[in-house]
């Protein structure tokens, strides 16, 4: 039998960019404009791309990496107030697992000439794999890697 | 996860059962503090996910959740590093149509 658990999370990621808020905004707001630095790159085949900018609206992608499995972007959005604030919720899936289920809030903020966004995302992070062996000797490991985490946020 | 694993008592709980399982008595021995404050610690820790416990007859073992922890760091370093790879990507969209008139913006007489 599958063994399901849930672990609860929340991250930020900040980054300031030589734009206006307008201008930043707009890459969200504009399907081809968002695409083109949230979907493509290099190594990624995008099977499906489309955005319904407006609360309530939903967005689905549909992605590949390399020979990857099929990944799968589920997106509605909940809160836009234009130039400064968007939320929205979204599911991840790989193949036919549901990763995570989180909600992002992207805050829009003037810094001297530019913007600075802010990406809070709060999260429940899903494990419902079968295929995943029992590794108790990992822990140790992953918990120092924490814990550098830890102070690196704190830094 | 993060905020279960930034207290250094919960921690040091985390180290203790990732060698074996063990009685919330036993957790408590080596610690400086009264039962109710281990339980409480505990509490936390099941709630993230990260610890789970059992009761047989009156003692309450505990033990590691360690698919938990793997599974859930991999997925959250994924969401993390997948956002910041987006927003340098976003960030050189910006720097590439810096000249190009905004979309939404009625061009200038």
């Amino acid at each position: 039998m599958t063994k399901r658990t849930v672990v609860h999370a929340m991250f930020t990621v900040e980054r300031t960019y030589d734009a206006t808020p307008a201008r930043v905004f707009e890459a969200f707001s504009d399907t081809a404009a968002k695409r083109r630095w949230f979907a493509e790159g290099d190594g990624w085949t995008i099977d499906e791309f489309a955005a319904d900018f407006r609360p309530g609206g939903i967005e689905l992608s549909r992605f590949r990496y390399r020979d990857g499995p099929p990944m799968r972007n589920d997106t509605v959005y909940q809160d836009i107030v234009p130039n400064e604030r968007i939320i929205i919720a979204y599911s991840m899936m790989i193949g036919d697992d549901r990763i995570s289920s989180s909600l992002a809030t992207m805050e829009f903020r003037p810094a001297g000439g530019g913007t600075r966004l802010i990406l809070t995302e709060q999260g429940a992070y899903l494990d419902g794999h079968d295929d995943v062996p029992q590794r108790e000797e990992g822990t140790r490991g992953l918990l120092e890697a924490l814990d550098k985490e830890l102070k690196r946020k704190r830094a | 996860m993060f905020q279960a694993l930034s207290d250094p008592t919960r921690r040091a709980v985390v180290e203790r059962l990732s060698r074996s399982p063990a009685s919330v008595s036993e957790l408590a021995k080596p610690l400086a503090m009264s039962l109710p404050a281990v339980v409480q610690h505990l509490q936390l820790l099941e709630a993230s996910g990260l610890v789970r416990s059992e009761k047989v007859g009156r003692v309450r073992t505990c033990r590691i959740e360690p698919r938990a922890l793997r599974m859930a760091e991999q997925w959250i370093n994924e969401r993390r590093t997948s956002w910041e790879r987006r927003f340098d990507r976003l960030g050189e969209y910006l720097a590439e149509t810096r000249d190009e008139p905004s979309k939404r913006t009625k061009p200038r007489k």
